[in-house]
C-alpha cells in the first residue's frame, strides 16, 4: 500500500486515499457486485424487519393512519390467556420432536451408510418427502389421518388388528400426529447432512476399534458419534429453532385445535394478524414475533456458550 | 476539487427530492362527472368466487359479455377473490382489492365500521327499487348514520341439510325429516347405526364452531349477547347454550352418532357430505350452490329442513347474507361503474323479468343451479314475482327441499350479535371441539371460561 502511494501517478502526492483514488483502485466493482445481494436482502429481509419493529409499537390495520401505543401491543400478548397454552404446545411439539424426532435421521443414516452397493437409491428416497411440497405433504397426510375405520392408517393398523386411533381428531393425540409428519417431511434433508458428514471419518479410526473388539454399537458410540459432534450440535439448534417456529402443520392439520391443543405460538400471531375480520391486530402480532425471535437469539447465544468446549469450533 | 464535489452533490439531492416529491404528489383528480352521459372508458375489476367449475365461469362471462352490451364504455375483468380476513387489508392497502366484491354480512359490518369501503350511498340511493329493500336487510349494510355503504346481494337464514339417500338406509322416510331436536338426535342415530357414517355433523373450527353454537343455541330461544344498560354483556353461558352442547354430547358419546371426524369449516364439511359421510349437519339454507359448484353433490342425495327452533319467546333462526361493496380507493367513474355493476349482476335478476329471465337461462344452459331457497331482500311481492318468473328453469331438485320452503316464512330471523361477533366465535370454537373430543368435558365450566374471555373482549373495545 505505501509503496503504491508514493509512485507518481497513483492518488495524491501526499498520500491520502480519497474517493477517486478508491474509484481509481476499483473499489466500485465490489459495491456492484454487492448490490443485487443488498437490494435483494434489503427489499426481502431487513426492510420487513425494521417494519415490524415499527408496527410493533402501533396500532396499525395497514389502511387506517397508525398509531403510536408505545408498549401496549406488548402488554396485550403477554396477558393474553392462549399464550401459556401456545408455549406450553409449542416447547411440547419441540420436545417431543427432539427425543423422537432427531435421532431418526442419525439411526437412518448410520443405517444406510453401512450399505454397500445402492447407497444412492436409499438417499433419493429418504430425500423424496423433502421435495414433496410441504402445504401438498401435510394436507395429503390430513387424509391419511381420517379417524374413521376407512381412514388410510386406520386401514393399516386394523391390517395388525390394532383398532381406528383418533390421530388429529384427539387432544391428546394430535399433538404426536403433527410430530409424526413434521418429521416423515424433514428427515431426509437431515439424513443426507449425515451421511455426507460420515463420510469424512476417517475409517481407520473404525479399523483400530475393530483391533480393539469394539462391536457395533460401541463403535458407533465411541467413533461415530464424536466424530459428527460438530454436524450434530449444528443440527440440534437449527432443529430447536425451526420447531420453535411451527406453523404449517397446526394451521392446516388440526387450525389449533382440538380444544387449542394444538396452537403454537407462530399461530397465535398468524391469528392475531389475519383471524380477526376487522383487519388484524398487526401490532400485537409484530409484538409476539418479537418476543420470539429474541427469546430464540437469547437462547441461541445461550447454547454456544454452553457448548462451545464440545464444539469442533 | 471540495466546493466542486459539494456542488455536484447539492444538485443531485436537488433533483432527487424533487423527483420523489413529485411522485408522490396525488395525481390530479380526474374532472368530475359534469355530463351524466360521460361515456369515459372505465375498467373495472369485479369478483368472482375462487374454485367455481367451467360451466359457472362460463356463465360469468355471458353475463359479462351482456353488460358491456349495455355500457360500453365500461371494460369489465374478473378476479378470483374470496373475502378473508387474511387477505382484505392487505390487499386494500396493496391496491389490488377488486373495484367490486362481496363480503359476509358478518364481515361486512366492520368494515364498514372502520370506512374500509366506498360511500356509494348517493349512488345506490339512485337505483329505482331503492324503497322496496327489506329495511332489517338494507340494515345489513349501513353505517351509523344510516348511508348504505354496502348493498345486501343475498340473505338466508340457517337451515338443516340432510342425506336423503342415508334416511333411506336407515329405514328413515327423506320426505319426513326431523321436526324437533329430540328427532334429530334419534334420526341421527338409527343412520350412523344403520351405515356406519355419521349421522350428525357440525363445523367446529376457523370460527365456525362459535357460528353453529350460535345458531343452535337461538333455536332454544337464547342469545349469546345482551345490550343492558347501553353496554354490551356476554351471555354465552347461559341455559341454552349449555343445552345446545348437550345435545351434541349424548349424540357424540352417548349415540356415537356424529362419526370420527370432527374438525371441519365449510368446505370440508360440503365435501364430507356429497362424499355421502354425513347424515345431517346445520348451513346456510343457501349452501346447496355451493354444494354443486365446488363439491359436485349428487342432487339425489339433498335435502333441505327447517332447524327445529322451540317454542319459547326469542327462538328463531340465526340470519346471515352477502354484501357487495365497493373498493374504497375507486375513483367516482368506477364507483359509478361498480353500482352499475353491482345492480345489473346481483340485483336485477330479484327485480325484472327480463333480467331474471335471462340470468335463469344461462344458469341452466351452463348447469347451475336455479331456485336454490333464499330470504327476500326486498319486499315479499317482489320475492314471489320473480319466483314466478323463474319458475320455468328451476333446475334444483325443490320437491326435496319443501320442508324448508314452506316453512321458512314462518321462521323469525335473528341476526347475530353486534360486538365482537368473530372474535368470539372464535372463543367458542375450542369449547364445541372439547365436547366433541372429550368425553369428560365440562360443559358449563367452559363455557363459563369462554363467557369471561368474552365479557373482556366487549368491556375493552
Amino acid at each position: 500500500m505505501s509503496v503504491m502511494r508514493t509512485q507518481p501517478g497513483f492518488g495524491p502526492e501526499s498520500g491520502r486515499r480519497t474517493p477517486l483514488t478508491w474509484l481509481r483502485q476499483g473499489g466500485h466493482h465490489t459495491v456492484i457486485l454487492l448490490l443485487p445481494m443488498f437490494l435483494i436482502f434489503g427489499v426481502f429481509s431487513w426492510y420487513p424487519i425494521v417494519r415490524s419493529v415499527v408496527m410493533s409499537v402501533q396500532k396499525t390495520n395497514l389502511v387506517s393512519a397508525p398509531v403510536f401505543v408505545g408498549w401496549d401491543n406488548f402488554a396485550y400478548v403477554l396477558s393474553d390467556p392462549l399464550l401459556p397454552t401456545a408455549v406450553l404446545n409449542t416447547l411440547y411439539f419441540a420436545g417431543l420432536a427432539l427425543v423422537f424426532g432427531y435421532p431418526v435421521p442419525l439411526v437412518a443414516a448410520v443405517l444406510m451408510n453401512e450399505v454397500r452397493r445402492r447407497k444412492g437409491i436409499f438417499s433419493a428416497l429418504a430425500y423424496l418427502p423433502v421435495v414433496i411440497p410441504p402445504v401438498v405433504s401435510v394436507l395429503l397426510w390430513k387424509l391419511f389421518y381420517d379417524g374413521s375405520s376407512t381412514g388410510v392408517f386406520n386401514t393399516i393398523l386394523g391390517w395388525v388388528g390394532i383398532g381406528p386411533q383418533p390421530w388429529i381428531q384427539s387432544a391428546a393425540s394430535a399433538m404426536p400426529s403433527l410430530v409424526l409428519q413434521a418429521t416423515w417431511a424433514g428427515a431426509g434433508a437431515t439424513i443426507i447432512i449425515y451421511l455426507a458428514a460420515l463420510a469424512s471419518v476417517p475409517p481407520e479410526l473404525y479399523d483400530a476399534a475393530s483391533v480393539d473388539g469394539a462391536s457395533i454399537w460401541r463403535k458407533i458410540w465411541h467413533v461415530t458419534l464424536p466424530q459428527l459432534r460438530g454436524v450434530l450440535f449444528i443440527t440440534m439448534i437449527l432443529q430447536i429453532i425451526a420447531t420453535a417456529q411451527v406453523f404449517l402443520e397446526p394451521f392446516l392439520l388440526t387450525g389449533g385445535g382440538p380444544a387449542n391443543s394444538t396452537v403454537t405460538v407462530l399461530l397465535m400471531i398468524y391469528n392475531y394478524a389475519f383471524a380477526n375480520s376487522l383487519g388484524g391486530d398487526y401490532g400485537a402480532a409484530t409484538a409476539l414475533s418479537i418476543l420470539v425471535a429474541i427469546v430464540l437469539a437469547l437462547f441461541s447465544l445461550l447454547y454456544f456458550r454452553l457448548t462451545s468446549r464440545w464444539s469442533d469450533s | 476539487m471540495m466546493s466542486i464535489h459539494r456542488g455536484a452533490l447539492g444538485a443531485l439531492s436537488a433533483a432527487a427530492t424533487i423527483a420523489l416529491v413529485s411522485g408522490c404528489a396525488p395525481a390530479a383528480p380526474s374532472p368530475s362527472d359534469d355530463d351524466p352521459n360521460a361515456t369515459r372508458d372505465v375498467d373495472l375489476v369485479v369478483a368472482i368466487d375462487a374454485g367455481l367449475a367451467a360451466p359457472a365461469l362460463d356463465s360469468i362471462e355471458k353475463q359479462i359479455a351482456a353488460f358491456e352490451d349495455e355500457y360500453p364504455h365500461i371494460h369489465v375483468k374478473t378476479r378470483e377473490y374470496t373475502w378473508t380476513g387474511t387477505t382484505f387489508a392487505a390487499e386494500l392497502s396493496g391496491g389490488t382489492l377488486p373495484d367490486v366484491f362481496t363480503v359476509p354480512v358478518t364481515d361486512g359490518k366492520g368494515l364498514i365500521e372502520q370506512g374500509q369501503v366506498a360511500d356509494i350511498s348517493a349512488l345506490v340511493a339512485e337505483l329505482p327499487y331503492f324503497d322496496n329493500f327489506n329495511p332489517t336487510v338494507l340494515a345489513a349494510g349501513q353505517n351509523a348514520a344510516g348511508d348504505v355503504l354496502a348493498v345486501p346481494v343475498s340473505i338466508y337464514g340457517q337451515a338443516l341439510h340432510y342425506n336423503r339417500e342415508l334416511f333411506r338406509q336407515a329405514g328413515l322416510d327423506p320426505d319426513q325429516p326431523p321436526t324437533s331436536w329430540a328427532e334429530v338426535i334419534a334420526d341421527a342415530k338409527a343412520i350412523s347405526d344403520a351405515t356406519g357414517q355419521a349421522g350428525f355433523a357440525s363445523m367446529s373450527s376457523a370460527n365456525t364452531g362459535g357460528w353453529i353454537v350460535s345458531t343452535m343455541t337461538y333455536t332454544l330461544g337464547g342469545r349469546l349477547q345482551e345490550a343492558k344498560g347501553g353496554a354490551a354483556v356476554s351471555t354465552v353461558n347461559g341455559r341454552e347454550t349449555a343445552e345446545a352442547l348437550e345435545y351434541l354430547h349424548r349424540m357424540r358419546w352417548d349415540d356415537d352418532s356424529m362419526g370420527a371426524n370432527f374438525i371441519y369449516v365449510g368446505k370440508s364439511i360440503n365435501q364430507d357430505f356429497a362424499a355421502g359421510k354425513i347424515g345431517m349437519f346445520i348451513k346456510g339454507a343457501d349452501n346447496y350452490t355451493q354444494l354443486v359448484q365446488q363439491a359436485d353433490v349428487d342432487p339425489d342425495i339433498y335435502g333441505l329442513t327447517t332447524l327445529p327452533v322451540a317454542d319459547a319467546k326469542d327462538a328463531g333462526v340465526l340470519g346471515g347474507g352477502t354484501l357487495a361493496a365497493v373498493n374504497s380507493k375507486a375513483d367516482a367513474d368506477t364507483q359509478a361503474a361498480a353500482v352499475k355493476w353491482i345492480d345489473f349482476f346481483y340485483l336485477q335478476r330479484l327485480v325484472d323479468e327480463d333480467a331474471a329471465v335471462a340470468n335463469a337461462k344461462i344458469m341452466v344452459e351452463t348447469d347451475q343451479p336455479v331456485g336454490v331457497p333464499q330470504l327476500p331482500i326486498f319486499d315479499k311481492e317482489t320475492y314471489d314475482k320473480q319466483q314466478s318468473w323463474i319458475e320455468p328453469y328451476i333446475n334444483v331438485p325443490q320437491d326435496q327441499m319443501t320442508h324448508y320452503i314452506d316453512n321458512m316464512f314462518d321462521q323469525t330471523l335473528v341476526n347475530e350479535m353486534p360486538n365482537q361477533t368473530q372474535a368470539i366465535y372464535a372463543l367458542l370454537d375450542p369449547v364445541l371441539q372439547a365436547v366433541l373430543t372429550d368425553r369428560n368435558a365440562d360443559i358449563q365450566k367452559l363455557l363459563d371460561a369462554a363467557n369471561n374471555s368474552a365479557q373482556q373482549l366487549l368491556d375493552r373495545s
